[in-house]
């Protein structure tokens, strides 16, 4: 388990100093002060992570394996050292249940192309929920074509949660996979996983977890939770883009054919026969991000060291203060309201159109995003077509909550 | 908050007009009649209106309207667009959204070609804030995109 200090809710100042580690958010925005608050797209950097990238581009930095010279040891050394530290964030069982990859969407649309087409046949089920990311519909879809796979839906409730009698209501001896979100980008919903995970293995289904949303700000046990599969992207955590992780038991991956061909990824190539390496090389075809892998341990680290637990405290104060300051105003409405969520503040506005919130807040230095966030079954099953979402990081404090608000109040005085 | 610059600045933006167009579009309707009707749709934004064109043999778009949902400044564009259009021939039209890209894009707008034309430029110069918006530029051209994908795909209307 990754180390966490405080074991009760700190209050909402207390990691405030971490925000100095950002460099970017110093910086002044239409002549305002920086109020990031669209981490659920994408999360700034943290000194540390940067300066690892930097620093082992400088001195160690090399192509990774069979390499003799010392560069390329040292490189292969970072690189393992990454997928090990990985591996102690997830609570994994061992390093070659972590696999690199660009980020979630390619994590899923390896179990899809890989796992999907050995085991599933026409008629074999995959249960989503209508709140899951569109990287964990469309590659369902691409199979569905492939192979005639069925995709079940569950759907969420007026509030945005995710029911588990709604959950066993589709599972039946045709699951063959349950894959949702761990927790919602648009609405902040965490789902029982824990619950749906168990439901799906008594069903002998497997169950994938997206954890894009939920492993920065919450504690993630991959063998408590007992996922067959749990993915994340590195820039949603403090990390790089174009680094991300496919994690699988052991056993899972073991019986997985490739994912793509090329280097890297063999054991011994004639023009008769291949045969493949063992996971995780045989899912690593071609040179990896080797730099992002480091910068993301390095983000990893970071973000261990200071706590998921107090992060996840300190971002639910700020929620509920948001919450609290948008309710007060006359016309917003708050899309989501889970008795659990985590990070994420979508809303709409009787006076304007996201987009138009989106542009006046970006006005007052107020960063958001609005759209309808790669959900559109989900915006659909909403009667929505868009929403402003305000998300929420480790470097965010009460102040980037009321320039939030101020700005709200801006949009109606000037749209209203 | 200190200073009213992001206002200020903002205004460039959501001029009056559009405001006033925006909250209360014109020609919000499906036109009866109409042989000519796109759907136009911003996948980024969700932004999705349907247009329908009546335009008579001589080419002479007779009526125009749309419905759909939209931020402020595709709504204000949709309605003032419609607003315009009638009565114009399908050449003027398309040469009135010549002037908005221009005007939109930074770009030397071009010269009104006849003097029934300058109201319409000096209305479609409410619109060039956007320039200074890039991701809202295709929120002020989404109506006319969808104009142009109108005229193009020629709808069968039946009398029966």
């Amino acid at each position: 388990m990754p180390p966490d200090v405080a074991l009760s809710p700190a209050p909402a100042d207390d990691i405030e100093h971490y925000r100095a580690d950002f460099p970017i958010l110093s910086h002044i925005i239409h002549g305002r002060r920086l109020a990031y608050l669209d981490n659920a797209a994408s999360t700034q950097k943290p000194r540390c992570a940067l300066d690892a990238m930097t620093r082992f581009q400088e001195r160690d930095y090399s192509n990774i394996h069979r390499g003799v010279h010392e560069l390329s040891v040292r490189a292969t050394q970072a690189y393992e050292q990454a997928r090990a530290c990985v591996r102690r964030f997830l609570n994994a069982e061992r390093d070659d249940e972590i696999v690199f990859v660009r980020g979630g969407t390619e994590a899923i649309n390896l179990v899809a192309h890989s796992w999907g087409r050995v085991n599933l046949k026409a008629g074999d089920e995959i249960v989503l929920t209508v709140l899951e990311h569109h990287s964990n519909i469309v590659p369902w879809q691409m199979l569905r074509a492939d192979t005639g796979v069925v995709l079940r839906v569950v759907p969420v409730s007026e509030r945005g949660e995710v029911r588990i009698e709604d959950v066993r209501a589709v599972l039946s001896p045709r699951t063959k996979l349950v894959a949702i979100a761990h927790v919602s980008n648009v609405l902040g919903t965490v789902l029982p996983i824990g619950e749906i995970v168990r439901a799906a293995h008594a069903h002998g289904a497997l169950a994938l977890i997206d954890g894009c949303q939920a492993v920065a700000r919450i504690p993630v046990d991959v063998r408590e939770i007992d996922a067959d599969f749990y993915v994340f992207s590195g820039h949603k955590i403090y990390g790089p883009t174009g680094i991300g992780v496919l994690y699988g038991k052991h056993d899972l991956l073991a019986a997985m054919p490739p994912y793509q061909g090329g280097g890297g990824m063999i054991e011994s190539v004639t023009f008769e026969e291949t045969t493949y390496a063992p996971p995780p090389g045989r899912f690593e075809a071609g040179t990896p991000a080797i730099t992002e892998a480091v910068g993301l341990a390095a983000a990893l680290d970071y973000v261990s060291g200071i706590g998921l637990s107090r992060i996840g405290a300190h971002e639910d104060t700020l929620l509920k203060h948001a919450e609290d300051a948008l309710r007060r105003i006359e016309g917003v409405t708050i899309v989501g309201q889970a008795p659990q969520k985590a990070g994420v503040l979508s809303f709409v506005m009787k006076q304007a159109h996201p987009h138009d919130i989106g542009t006046i807040l970006d006005r007052h230095g107020v960063a958001i995003r609005a759209g309808h966030h790669c959900a559109q079954p989900l915006m659909e099953s909403l009667d929505l077509t868009a929403t402003a979402r305000a998300s929420f990081g480790l470097y965010n404090n009460i102040e980037d909550v009321e320039a939030l608000s101020e700005a709200v109040r801006e949009v109606k005085r000037f749209l209203g | 908050m200190t200073g009213d610059l992001p206002m200020d600045d903002l205004r460039d933006l959501y001029q009056d007009l559009i405001l006033d167009h925006g909250r209360n579009p014109r020609n919000f309707r499906v036109v009866e009649g109409a042989n000519h009707e796109a759907l136009g749709h911003n996948p980024l934004c969700g932004d999705r209106l349907m247009l329908y064109l009546a335009v008579d043999e001589d080419g002479v778009i007779r009526d125009a309207g749309f419905q759909g949902s939209g931020c402020a400044i595709s709504v204000a564009s949709a309605s003032m667009m419609t607003g315009m259009l009638i009565g114009k021939t399908t050449e003027q039209a398309e040469a009135l959204f010549s002037i908005l890209h221009a005007a939109c894009t930074g770009q030397d707008a071009a010269q009104p070609t006849d003097s029934a034309q300058s109201e319409d430029v000096d209305r479609l110069k409410a619109l060039s804030g956007v320039r200074n918006y890039p991701m809202r530029v295709k929120c002020a051209t989404l109506a006319w995109h969808t104009m142009q994908a109108a005229l193009k795909s020629e709808k069968k209307v039946t009398t029966e």
